[in-house]
């Protein structure tokens, strides 16, 4: 937390955790799948699902999945420029045990076929929390510049991967690792303080027992 | 290094190094960011002209929020001033007007600094802009009081709860006029220890209050509630200024909001359920606002 979550975000009203927030969940989704995404299935809960109409949250959310910041204006008809650009969206209500107030799953499927499940919790002044991808437990902000690496339970893999990043001058702030089982399918996710280029991001790629690996920069 | 878990020791560091709380807040923040001091002060600055330029946003007779709901008191209530209709007066006039201006702005889907948070976004700018206009204050130091806002936010984000729906209005509105009440006492010259009693006396004042919008939507009462919030800072901050203290420090006047905010039910926390939002006329708006679809598959 720093001054500008408190004096800050500029943004489009009329809520922060409910519109600035929920862009910011829709675009950290986006960034996620990596693509252009053509279908999301939005999903609801608490205050989220009882007050979205009225706080632009639908609006909101399908703006950051196009891609647009909080502050963007264009947030106000975001509805009419996905189903121009041909992003189809579905808003439905859910109930997640023991979620945040104000949480969104999204289903999102891209150009490519490529889909991610994401599910985020808006905490408060445009904040979010990333705390599910594709059915595993995380928990990051988004706020620096973050790589998420799936990847396969496996001794050496977290060693391979800071061995790396340490080769290449980054500095690790944050890194947890979640795994569902023993040598199942886990998740790296790791909050540097520099910026990871192309080169870096092809070398993490090409390690073994990783998946896709993804960069966001910081929201 | 600040650590924002009280605001004691904001106020103590600040009276040890004889320095106002912004300065303390400035510079740790530019250390904790890595950036250059200048740097940001300048986003600061920025801030305080989008702040500036959203209230021009809402001074319009016709502007409408998309509900329908709300729009046009800050002019309706400008204009009034200007035929002379006014029982407070001068300085609080300006806050008024300010405050329901960028509330309004807000609702309409303008652009706004969240301050802390949209929902109560007028209340600080509305204050803080209006004391530099009236008390001939200087712009830097308006910026500067911007960072003493921000540093007691921290703190009480930290221990309580900045969200509607975690802690009720008092955490939106309350916390806006607690942040508004002590920036204002450091324009003006206040000390440190009076800044915390500022900051302390508008948070008492409010305590309690739940987030009941109607439809849900960031329109009723949260706008004529950031005038209200708006004009509580400003009295908390004459307390203050005259040497007036909270008994209770406020740290746990903080402590306090946030108990208070763990007992509210969830109705009461912006689920726009309870409260005003529970009352027949709430209903009645509220069937009529809805009416769209859930998506635009065929």
């Amino acid at each position: 937390m720093d001054v500008f979550d408190i004096i800050g975000p500029v943004m489009v009203g009329p809520s922060s955790s409910h519109t600035a927030g929920a862009a910011r969940i829709g675009k950290i989704t986006r960034n996620l799948l990596g693509e252009e995404p053509i279908e999301a299935i939005i999903e609801l809960h608490g205050s989220f699902a009882q007050t979205y109409r009225g706080h632009g949250t639908d609006r909101a959310i399908v703006g950051g999945l196009l891609g647009f910041d909080p502050d963007d204006l264009r947030i106000r008809k975001s509805l009419d420029i996905a189903s121009q650009g041909g992003l189809k969206y579905t808003i439905q209500k859910i109930n997640i045990r023991d979620a945040h107030p104000n949480t969104a799953r999204i289903k999102v499927r891209g150009s490519s076929g490529k889909t991610v499940v994401v599910t985020a919790s808006s905490v408060g002044g445009g904040n979010i929390v990333v705390k599910d991808i594709d059915g595993l437990e995380v928990d990051f902000t988004g706020r620096s510049h973050t790589i998420v690496i799936p990847h396969r339970d496996a001794p050496g893999v977290v060693a391979a991967v800071t061995g790396l990043l340490s080769a290449n001058d980054i500095n690790i702030g944050e890194m947890k690792v979640y795994r569902k089982k023993r040598g199942g399918n886990a998740i790296m996710i790791i909050e540097v303080d520099q910026e990871i280029n192309d080169d870096i991001t092809k070398q993490l790629n090409e390690l073994y027992n990783i998946d896709q690996v993804t960069i966001l920069n910081p929201l | 290094m600040l650590r924002y878990d009280s605001i004691e020791e904001l106020m103590q560091k600040a009276e040890k190094r004889q320095k106002n709380i912004s300065d303390l807040v400035l510079e740790d923040q530019a250390q904790e960011m890595g950036r250059d001091i200048e740097d940001v002060y300048s986003e600061m600055e920025n801030n305080a002209k989008v702040m500036e330029e959203s209230i021009l946003d809402a001074l319009h007779p016709n502007i409408r929020s998309t509900s329908g709901l709300s729009g046009g008191d800050a002019y309706k209530l400008y204009k009034s001033i200007e035929k002379g209709r006014n029982i407070v007066g001068g300085f609080m006039d300006k806050v008024l007007v300010k405050a329901l201006a960028i509330a309004e702005s807000n609702a309409c889907m303008g652009r706004i600094v969240a301050a802390p948070t949209a929902g109560s976004c007028g209340i600080l700018p509305a204050v803080l802009l209006s004391a530099k206009e009236e008390k001939r204050i200087s712009h830097s130091r308006m910026v500067m009081s911007l960072f003493t806002a921000a540093g007691m936010g921290m703190v009480i984000a930290k221990r309580a709860s900045i969200s509607g729906a975690e802690g009720g209005c008092q955490a939106e509105c309350g916390s806006a006029s607690a942040m508004a009440a002590g920036a204002l006492v450091e324009m003006l010259g206040g000390s440190p220890r009076m800044v915390g009693h500022a900051c302390a006396i508008a948070l008492k004042s409010v305590l309690g209050l739940v987030c009941d919008p109607v439809a849900g939507l960031v329109e009723i009462p949260c706008i004529k509630r950031n005038a209200i919030g708006a004009s509580n800072a400003v009295v908390a901050a004459q307390l203050a200024m005259a040497g007036i203290e909270s008994v209770i420090p406020v740290d746990e006047v903080i402590d306090a909001m946030k108990e208070i905010g763990d007992l509210m039910v969830p109705s009461l926390r912006e689920t726009g359920e309870g409260g005003l939002a529970a009352t027949p006329t709430a209903r009645e708006l509220t069937k009529k606002i809805f009416g769209m679809t859930n998506t635009n598959e065929q």
